[in-house]
């Protein structure tokens, strides 16, 4: 009986390496035959934005993360998971979260890197204020209904 | 007991400090009390709460519904809905 996988949960203002965070799961290990990697961009919003600046929740951003992977890791067969979220201000273009997941077969692996992204969206203490092009104050995002909606189909499919 | 408050994005900007240490009266027993007593504290508490059903909150450090007990809770954190990812 292999060990319980603990996922790697990391919470960080600077970038990340998204190849580097694959090879870190899938090095040296010959039972892995899928990876699934989901990495959310900053998005310009057609040019009107400037930064997203992302506020978090020390500690329990962490914690919250580390609740959600860990329900991923009892649901679907994985053999990997590797989950960071950065904070701070994030420009157009640059990452703000990434999920890796990897697993024997690839529908694990696509199905929990789904559920981690649709959890994550909507119970991870995270929260976006938007800068302006423009140089205008920017306001908070507000949260969308469709994301708790996702988070919910995960409930019902049981 | 000293309850340590937290606020976070807008319900912090709102309130205008990003946390406080109170001591909580008798009769402040869950989390939708909690809110009710923390709006009759000013203009800008009533400004930040003043839809509390779209308040989220943390007990410790994990989400709760608004009839939780706040009975024996160090850290309560009141944020918006969350948007990160």
């Amino acid at each position: 009986m292999p060990a319980a996988l603990v996922p790697t949960v990391r919470i960080q203002r600077p970038d990340f390496d998204v190849a580097a965070e694959i090879a870190g799961l899938a090095q040296g290990r010959a039972d892995i035959g899928a990876v699934v990697t989901f990495s959310g961009l900053c998005r310009d919003e057609q040019g009107t934005l400037s930064a997203l600046e992302l506020e978090h929740y020390p500690g329990m951003a962490e914690a919250e993360i580390k609740r959600i992977a860990a329900e991923a890791v009892t649901r679907w067969p994985l053999q990997g998971l590797t989950v960071i979220h950065r904070h701070g201000k994030i420009r157009p273009g640059e990452n703000i979260v990434l999920v890796v997941a990897a697993s024997a077969h690839r529908q694990a692996a696509f199905e929990a890197a789904d559920f981690l992204m649709d959890y994550l969206k909507s119970r991870a203490p995270f929260w976006k204020k938007e800068h302006r092009a423009d140089g205008s104050e920017g306001g908070w995002v507000d949260a969308k209904d469709t994301d708790a909606d996702a988070a919910r189909r995960w409930q019902s499919s049981e | 007991m000293t309850t340590r408050l937290i606020y976070f994005a807008w319900v912090r900007e709102r309130i205008g400090v990003p946390e406080e240490d109170v001591e909580l009266p008798d009769g402040i027993d869950t989390v939708a009390d909690l809110l009710r007593w923390l709006r009759s504290r000013g203009e800008e508490y009533e400004h930040a709460l003043q839809y509390p059903d779209v308040i989220r909150v943390a007990i410790n450090q994990e989400h709760v519904d608004h009839r939780e007990k706040i009975s024996g809770a160090r850290e309560i954190a009141l944020f918006p809905p969350m948007t990160g990812g």
